[in-house]
């Protein structure tokens, strides 16, 4: 779905990413890990077009992306959650689920936005609130939602995990699990909180300074002693 | 009693211009952190504009409609051709171009238009109504001056909040990256809000010349009592910009009809500083969330 080829990218003379490649099969989770600073934010800044790579290719879908204006993406089916949660804090939650909206995949059809409700609860009761009024967890709720009102094929999360109590976590990984087995969402997670990523992920991609060092089946990783020692922390 | 009320009346009508201009202000701030200071001048070129089409014998709204949407198509060009260039760069740079066009365009207007005072015509007569055997200071262009500065108002009020477009704008202006990535075109929102931003801007530059004489200068008193009266009411808030206008032109009626007529520039001067001492964001302001 999403195939990462060659991917290289600098600040100045820093290189973030040196020959970065991996691919996102259709419906699987693939998951980025590594230290803070191995380059994952990196990655899908450039993935998603905010940054400018060097040299290398992102398709998806087949179609090459790699030099695409973000605002193009959404309509390409790409939906892409900052770090930070990326609410709209002056907006309300219906306005924020409203703009995902209008960025909807071209061959998307629409999401009734009573389906979030639904799905969401605690964010229908407070439709009206403005997002900067909701708690960490609600916050990050309301981006998935709204990245779904998009209809993407292809989520990229950036550490969806930051600042959020361990119940919460588990709350949000299970539902980025569920979208992926029952609407054959493709998934890009980035995160540091490893152990966690890997109980959902299909597979896991270890980054260490812009580096890929492996790349393998997300049991094997978490199996691999060694591997997690040295790159992963736990 | 009857000086009061004249006085408060003319405060409201001169508020309402300023709170338009502020308006201008704020809508620009808002999404590019630029105060323009280019904005008086280009109110006074699209005025110069209305003035050669009704003298060329165009209908006064026809051509008071036509200068709005040359305000418009004025501030797009700016943002796209003047702006464009350093955006990303520091924002003192953009200050510093806007103060360039400034004298820019008056340089210009003295070329094409003349540097002396011509007289803009008003549409209605602008002789107090009169009550009760009493003349009031307002008159029926000081009643369309309210009036039409409310209607241009609620519609950007609509814009903003109830069409896809609006949610868009303020997206952009909230958190530019963010709504990129949700598919907005910001660069296209920015160019709509400097267009719409002239155009507010124009409407109280055309308000201010009705009946009046017009030069290359005439606005850039507005500038500063609309610059004040936005910080007054909080750079990044619209109602703020037009309760902040209304502030400051019945302040400033008051000053001019009580204290001395000399003293007005210096009211603005002391309630700029009163607001930056007791509350530097102004009025509306929200003290903005800490990014984390």
């Amino acid at each position: 779905m999403l195939d990462i080829q060659g991917l290289s990218v600098a600040y100045g003379p820093v290189k973030a990413l040196q020959d970065v490649s991996f691919e996102v099969p259709t419906g699987t989770i693939t998951a980025v890990l590594g230290a803070n600073g191995a380059g994952k934010t990196t990655l899908l800044r450039t993935v998603s077009g905010l940054m400018r790579p060097q040299a290398g290719r992102v398709t998806l879908d087949g179609t090459d992306i790699t030099r695409m204006a973000p605002e193009k993406m959404s309509r390409l089916g790409m939906a892409h959650v900052p770090e930070g949660r990326g609410v709209i804090t002056e907006l309300t939650v219906e306005e924020n689920l409203r703009l995902g909206e209008l960025g909807r995949a071209r061959n998307g059809d629409p999401v009734a936005i009573e389906r979030m409700w639904e799905m969401f609860p605690k964010l229908g009761d407070r439709r009206a609130a403005l997002a900067g009024s909701l708690s960490g967890g609600e916050r990050q709720m309301l981006v998935i939602g709204r990245s779904l009102m998009a209809t993407p094929k292809v989520l990229l999360l950036d550490e969806p995990s930051l600042g959020l109590a361990p119940r919460i976590v588990a709350q949000i990984f299970d539902l980025v699990r569920t979208l992926v087995d029952e609407q054959g969402l493709s998934v890009l997670l980035v995160e540091q909180n490893a152990r966690s990523a890997l109980s959902i992920a299909d597979l896991g991609v270890v980054l260490n300074l812009g580096r890929v060092v492996t790349t393998q089946e997300a049991g094997a990783l978490a199996a691999d002693e060694d591997l997690r020692h040295a790159y992963l922390g736990f | 009693m009857q000086q009061l009320i004249t006085t408060l009346l003319n405060g409201l009508t001169m508020g309402m211009v300023y709170a338009a201009f502020a308006l201008a202000l704020v809508l620009i701030w808002r999404s590019t952190r630029i105060v323009n200071f280019a904005q008086a001048p280009m109110a006074m070129v699209t005025t110069y504009i209305a003035m050669v089409l009704i003298e060329g014998g165009l209908n006064y709204w026809l051509a008071f409609i036509l200068a709005l949407l040359s305000g418009f198509v004025l501030g797009a060009f700016v943002e796209r051709v003047i702006v464009r260039p350093v955006e990303g760069k520091s924002d003192i740079n953009a200050v510093i171009l806007t103060l360039g066009l400034f004298i820019v365009l008056h340089a210009l207007a003295a070329l094409v238009f003349g540097s002396d005072y011509k007289s803009f015509p008003a549409p209605f007569g602008v002789r107090g109504i009169t009550v009760g055997g009493h003349s009031l200071a307002i008159t029926p262009f000081g009643i369309f001056t309210i009036v039409a500065v409310i209607v241009v108002m609620l519609l950007l009020l609509l814009l903003f909040q109830k069409t896809d477009v609006g949610l868009q704008m303020r997206a952009s202006a909230f958190n530019p990256e963010v709504a990129r990535l949700l598919g907005v075109k910001v660069s296209s929102m920015l160019t709509l809000g400097w267009a719409l931003a002239a155009l507010v801007g124009s409407l109280s530059g055309l308000l201010i010349a009705g009946g009046n004489l017009v030069h290359p200068g005439y606005m850039d008193s507005v500038v500063v009592f609309g610059f004040v009266a936005a910080v007054l009411g909080g750079l990044d808030s619209p109602l703020g910009a037009v309760v902040g206008g209304l502030i400051m032109g019945i302040a400033l009626s008051l000053v001019s009809g009580y204290l001395g007529s000399g003293l007005v520039s210096l009211a603005a001067l002391l309630i700029l500083v009163a607001v930056l001492l007791v509350k530097p964001g102004g009025l509306f302001s929200h003290a903005s969330e800490r990014k984390v």
